[in-house]
C-alpha cells in the first residue's frame, strides 16, 4: 500500500510543490534564522543556559502543565465533540459557536478574567479554596488556563471527522450483534483516534508556547511556577536577543521532537486502520465478542 | 475577495488622509501607563507651537513595556521622542548610538521632566500596622508586587527595599541581600505587572500591602474607591525618573529636530509642568509643586544614581541572570 | 435513520454524556465569558457603548478585522494543497512534512514575532536593505499580517489532513476514473466532503487571527489609531485602569467569535441546499 507510484488522482505536483514554498518562505526561511542567530553563542552556551537550574524547573512546569492540559482536553474535548455532533440538546449552536471563544479572547484577558475567577474571593474559588485546592497563582492555575487556551483544538479536529462517520458502519456492527460499547471500541474509536491524537499533539504544542494568558495566573515563582517563555521574556527584559533565542531554540527542538513522535505514532494508527477493509469485516471485528 | 481588497485600501487611504493635514508628524514612544499624562499635554504643546510658529504638528503615540518600547526603537519603530520610566532603557538606545551618549545632560534634572515615589498602598485602617520596609518582612505579612526581576515596577520596589536595608544601622550589600530574601519570602506570587498587582490587591483582595509608583495611588482611587485603602510612605524611598530624549537618527533623518526638540522641552513649561502635577506626578518646578503640596507629602528619597551608582550599574549587579535576584533563589 | 438502537447509546448514557460535556464547557467557557461581560458592564450599558465609541478603539476593530480578512485567502490555499497532498497522497517523509506544519503552534508568540524582528528588523537581516529601498515591514500593517500568517499557518491544513485521511481517496478515484476534470473532481467530490473541516479551520484561524497578541503586539510597535489591533488595544486599556473600556473591546472579540454562528447556520443552509441539488443531479452517475 504504501509506496505505490501509480498515481490516479491529480494536482499532487502542484499541491506539494506549493506547500513546501510557502511553508520554507514563511515557517522555516523565519525559524531558520532565529536558529542561526542563536548559533552566534556556540552549542556549549546554548546547552549551558537550558540547563541552569531555573530553566530545567521551567522546562519541567511547562512540558509538564501543558501535557496535563492536553490530556484534559483529550477526554473532554472527545465527549464535548460527540455530544455536538451526536446529540440534540437546547441551544445547541450557540455552544457549539462558544467553543471557538478561547482562540478570539487575547490571551491576557483569558488570563486576568481566569485569575480572578479562581482567586480566594472568586466565584469558583471561593467554593474551591475551602476544600484546600488552590488553583490561582499554583502551578494548578497554569494547567487551567492551558486547558482553557487550547480547548478548541481536540473538539474541532474531531468534529468533522465524527460528522463524517457513515452510520451504516454501526448499524451493520450492531445487526452483527455488537453491542454499542464494542461498536464504540473496535469501530468509532479506531476511526477517530488519528484525529484525535492530531488535537492532543495540537493543544499540546500550542500550550507550550502559551505566554500571554498564563503569567496571569501562574504566580511566577522562580523554579515553582516559572514557564519558559517568561524565561525568554525575562532574557528580553535584559536586552539579550541572543539568550531569549538560544531558549526558543531549545524549546523548538523539545517541541519538534515531540511532535514527531506523537504524528509517527499518529500515522502508523491511521495506516493500520486504513478504509481499505471492507465494512463487512470492520463489522464482524466489532461484533466478534458477541458471537 | 473585492470588497476585502477595498475595505483594506479604504482603511488604508484613511491612514494616510489623517496624517496629511499636519505639517509635521512626530512619533512619542512612551511607556504603558504614560497614556493620560500625554494625551493632555500633546494639545498643550500643539498650541503652543501653533502660536509660536503657525505650524501644525500632529503627535502620535505608541504605548507599551519600556523595555519593549526600547527595543522597537532599536529595531526601526521611527519614533522621534523616547519617554520612558527607567534610565537604564535610554542607556540601552544610547549604546545602540540612536541616542546621544550624554543624553541626560541635554535637558535638565537628568532628563526627567516629572518623577514619582514607591509608596505602600495598605487596606483600610492599615489593619497590619504597616510603616515602613521592615514591616514588609515581618513574618505573616503577604506583599503584592510585579515581577521584580522582569517588570519596572518591581525592579523599583526591589532597589528600594534594598537602599533602606542598606541604610540601616550596620547595613551591608549581604544584610540587603538577606533581607531581600525575607521580604519576598512575603509575597505569594509575583504579578505579570503593575496594573495587574493592583487587580490582584484591590480586587482579588490578596495580601496586605501592595507597593507601586505614588502616581498610581490616584488611579487606583479612580477605579476602586478612595475609601478602599491608605497609602503609607515608607521612611524611605525611591525616586522614580521618568527619562525621555531624543532619538537622534530618526529626527535626522525625518527632518523633525526642531519640533521634538521643542516638544521635549516644553515638558519643563509651567503648563507642562502643571499637566504632570495634575497627573500625580511630582513636578521639578518648586512652585507647581507647591501649589500641589496637598497631593505630594514630603517624602525622604533615594535617586539611583546616588545609592547604586547609575542604572545600568544597578540592572547589572541585581536583575541580569546570575544578579542578586537570582541569587537569592537558585544559590543554595 | 431507521432504528436509534443501533447507531444510539442507552438514555443512560447520552445524558452522562451531555452533563459531563456541558459542565466542562460550563465551567471553563462559560463563566469565563459571562465574567467578561460584567467587568464589560460592570457601570451599566451606557459607560460600555461609550467605551466602544472611542474613536481608537474602533479603529482597533477595524485593522483587527482587516487582518484578519487579508490572511484568510492565504491559509485557505495553503491548507486545501497541503491538506490533498498529504491526505491523498503516500511519499516519504510525510509525518515530517505534518510535523513542520504544526511548528508555528510550539512557537511562543512572543518569538513568532521576534523571529522577523530578526528578519527584518533595523538590525536584522535584510534591515538594511528595507530601510534602503525605504519598504516597511515591521512596526506596520505588513509585519502584523506576517506575524498573524504565522500564528495561524497550520490551522486549516490540520483540520483538513485527518479528515481527509479517514474520507479516503476511492470517490474522487471513481470521479477521475468517470472522466471528471481536476478541477471538477475537486469542486463535485472533494470540497463537499470537507466542507465542515474547511469550515471549522477557517473558523478558528479566524478566531486566532483577531485574537491574537503577543506576536502582533512584538511587530506592532503600538501606535495608536494606526497600528493597534484589538488585543494590543485592550492590554493598553487595561494597564490604564480603564477595566470597563478594557473588557468592553475584549468583549467584541468574544462576539466576534460567536459571529461564527451565523455563518456556520449560513453555510449549513446553502450547503444543505446545494447538496439536495447535487444529489439529483447525479443522482443517476452515482453507484
Amino acid at each position: 500500500m504504501a509506496a505505490k507510484t501509480h498515481r490516479v488522482l491529480p494536482g499532487f505536483g502542484l499541491a506539494l510543490g506549493y506547500t513546501l514554498v510557502y511553508l520554507s518562505l514563511l515557517i522555516l526561511l523565519p525559524l531558520g534564522g532565529m536558529v542561526l542567530k542563536a548559533s552566534e553563542l556556540g552549542f556549549g552556551q546554548i546547552i549551558d543556559i537550558a540547563l541552569g537550574e531555573r530553566s530545567l524547573a521551567a522546562f519541567r512546569v511547562t512540558f509538564g502543565a501543558s501535557f496535563l492540559a492536553a490530556a484534559v482536553n483529550a477526554f473532554f474535548g472527545l465527549i464535548v465533540a460527540w455530544i455536538l455532533v451526536r446529540y440534540p440538546f437546547p441551544g445547541k449552536r450557540f455552544v457549539d459557536a462558544l467553543v471557538d471563544l478561547p482562540f478570539a479572547l487575547p490571551t491576557a484577558v483569558a488570563g486576568i478574567t481566569l485569575a480572578t475567577l479562581y482567586a480566594g474571593n472568586g466565584w469558583l474559588g471561593r467554593f474551591i479554596e475551602p476544600l484546600g485546592i488552590k488553583v490561582a497563582y499554583t502551578p494548578l492555575g497554569i494547567v487551567v488556563a492551558l486547558t482553557f487556551i487550547t480547548l478548541p483544538f481536540v473538539v474541532r479536529t474531531l468534529q468533522p471527522v465524527i460528522e463524517d462517520i457513515e452510520t451504516e458502519v454501526e448499524e451493520a456492527a450492531a445487526s452483527l450483534g455488537a453491542s454499542r460499547w464494542q461498536t464504540f471500541v473496535k469501530v468509532i474509536f479506531p476511526a477517530i483516534f488519528p484525529a484525535l491524537l492530531t488535537g492532543f499533539a495540537l493543544a499540546f504544542a500550542r500550550a507550550v508556547g502559551e505566554y500571554g494568558s498564563v503569567i496571569f495566573i501562574a504566580g511566577n515563582l522562580p523554579l515553582i511556577s516559572e514557564i519558559t517563555p517568561l524565561l525568554i521574556i525575562s532574557k528580553l527584559e535584559q536586552y539579550d536577543v541572543l539568550g531569549a533565542t538560544a531558549l526558543a531554540v531549545v524549546m523548538l527542538a523539545l517541541s519538534f521532537i515531540l511532535l514527531l513522535a506523537v504524528n509517527l505514532l499518529q500515522w502508523w494508527t491511521a495506516n493500520r486502520h486504513k478504509n481499505n477493509e471492507p465494512l463487512e469485516v470492520t463489522a464482524a471485528k466489532a461484533s466478534g465478542g458477541a458471537q | 475577495m473585492k470588497k476585502i481588497s477595498k475595505s483594506l485600501s479604504a482603511l488604508l487611504l484613511g491612514l494616510a488622509a489623517s496624517a496629511a493635514l499636519a505639517d509635521v508628524t512626530l512619533l512619542n514612544a512612551s511607556y504603558d501607563v504614560a497614556r493620560d499624562v500625554y494625551k493632555d499635554f500633546n494639545p498643550l504643546f500643539q498650541k503652543h507651537w501653533k502660536a509660536k510658529t503657525g505650524e501644525i504638528v500632529d503627535i502620535k503615540q505608541s504605548h507599551g513595556g519600556s523595555t519593549k518600547q526600547v527595543r522597537a526603537v532599536a529595531d526601526g519603530l521611527e519614533a522621534d521622542v523616547v519617554t520612558m520610566n527607567q534610565a537604564n532603557d535610554i542607556e540601552f538606545l544610547a549604546d545602540k548610538g540612536l541616542v546621544a551618549k550624554d543624553w541626560a545632560k541635554k535637558f535638565p534634572n537628568s532628563a526627567s521632566p516629572y518623577t514619582s515615589a514607591m509608596v505602600f498602598i495598605v487596606r483600610k485602617g492599615n489593619p497590619k500596622g504597616i510603616k515602613d520596609w521592615n514591616d514588609l518582612a515581618a513574618p505573616g505579612t503577604q506583599i503584592i508586587i510585579p515581577h521584580p526581576k522582569n517588570t519596572g515596577n518591581g525592579r523599583n520596589t526591589y532597589l528600594s527595599a534594598w537602599a533602606w536595608a542598606l541604610k540601616q544601622p550596620g547595613g551591608n550589600d549581604q544584610k540587603a541581600q538577606e533581607f531581600l530574601g525575607k521580604l519576598l519570602k512575603n509575597a505569594p506570587l509575583f504579578a505579570a505587572g503593575g496594573r495587574d498587582a493592583t487587580t490582584t490587591f484591590m480586587q482579588r483582595k490578596m495580601g496586605d500591602v501592595l507597593i507601586t509608583f505614588e502616581s498610581e495611588a490616584e488611579m487606583i482611587a479612580k477605579e476602586f474607591g478612595k475609601g478602599e485603602f491608605e497609602v503609607v510612605y515608607p521612611s524611605l524611598t525611591m525616586q522614580t525618573e521618568f527619562p525621555v530624549a531624543l532619538v537622534e537618527k530618526v529626527v535626522d533623518k525625518k527632518g523633525t529636530r526642531t519640533q521634538a526638540q521643542a516638544y521635549l522641552e516644553y515638558l519643563w513649561s509651567k503648563e507642562g509642568q502643571e499637566n504632570a502635577a495634575q497627573n500625580y506626578l511630582r513636578p521639578r518646578d518648586a512652585d507647581i509643586l507647591k501649589k500641589y503640596s496637598a497631593f505630594f507629602p514630603p517624602v525622604k528619597t533615594f535617586t539611583v544614581d546616588e545609592v547604586f551608582g547609575g542604572a545600568n550599574k544597578a540592572f547589572a549587579t541585581h536583575f541580569k541572570d546570575g544578579g542578586s535576584f537570582d541569587q537569592i533563589y537558585v544559590a543554595k | 435513520m431507521k432504528s436509534n438502537r443501533a447507531t444510539q447509546e442507552p438514555r443512560w448514557v447520552r445524558y452522562t454524556l451531555l452533563t459531563v460535556g456541558l459542565g466542562f464547557l460550563f465551567f471553563f467557557l462559560g463563566l469565563p465569558l459571562v465574567a467578561v461581560f460584567v467587568e464589560a458592564l460592570a457601570q451599566g450599558v451606557p459607560l460600555y457603548v461609550e467605551a466602544l465609541k472611542e474613536p481608537e478603539t474602533r479603529s482597533a476593530i477595524w485593522l483587527t478585522v482587516a487582518i484578519a480578512l487579508a490572511v484568510l485567502p492565504f491559509n485557505i490555499i495553503f491548507g486545501v494543497a497541503a491538506a490533498w497532498a498529504i491526505a491523498k497522497f503516500e511519499f516519504k517523509g510525510k509525518s515530517l512534512l505534518i510535523t513542520l506544519i504544526d511548528l508555528p503552534f510550539a512557537v511562543s508568540p512572543v518569538v513568532a514575532g521576534l523571529v522577523f524582528i530578526l528578519l527584518f528588523g533595523a538590525q536584522g537581516t535584510f534591515g538594511p536593505w528595507l530601510s534602503e529601498h525605504d519598504i516597511k515591514i515591521i512596526f506596520a500593517v505588513p509585519g502584523m499580517i506576517l506575524a498573524t500568517l504565522f500564528i495561524t499557518f497550520p490551522f486549516i491544513a490540520r483540520e483538513l489532513i485527518p479528515l481527509m485521511q479517514a474520507q479516503g481517496k476511492d470517490e474522487e478515484e471513481a470521479a477521475v476514473s468517470l472522466g471528471a476534470s481536476g478541477w471538477q473532481m475537486f469542486r463535485r467530490v472533494t470540497l463537499p466532503n470537507i466542507k465542515w473541516g474547511l469550515l471549522y479551520g477557517v473558523i478558528l484561524s479566524n478566531a486566532r487571527a483577531m485574537g491574537e497578541f503577543g506576536a502582533v503586539s512584538v511587530v506592532s510597535g503600538h501606535i495608536r489609531g494606526e497600528t493597534n489591533t484589538l488585543p494590543l488595544h485592550v492590554e493598553i486599556l487595561y494597564n490604564e485602569y480603564n477595566a470597563i473600556g478594557a473588557f468592553a473591546a475584549a468583549s467584541i472579540l468574544a462576539l466576534l467569535a460567536l459571529v461564527t454562528l451565523v455563518a456556520k447556520t449560513i453555510v449549513e443552509w446553502r450547503m444543505k441546499k446545494e447538496t439536495e441539488m447535487l444529489n439529483t443531479v447525479l443522482a443517476p452517475e452515482k453507484t
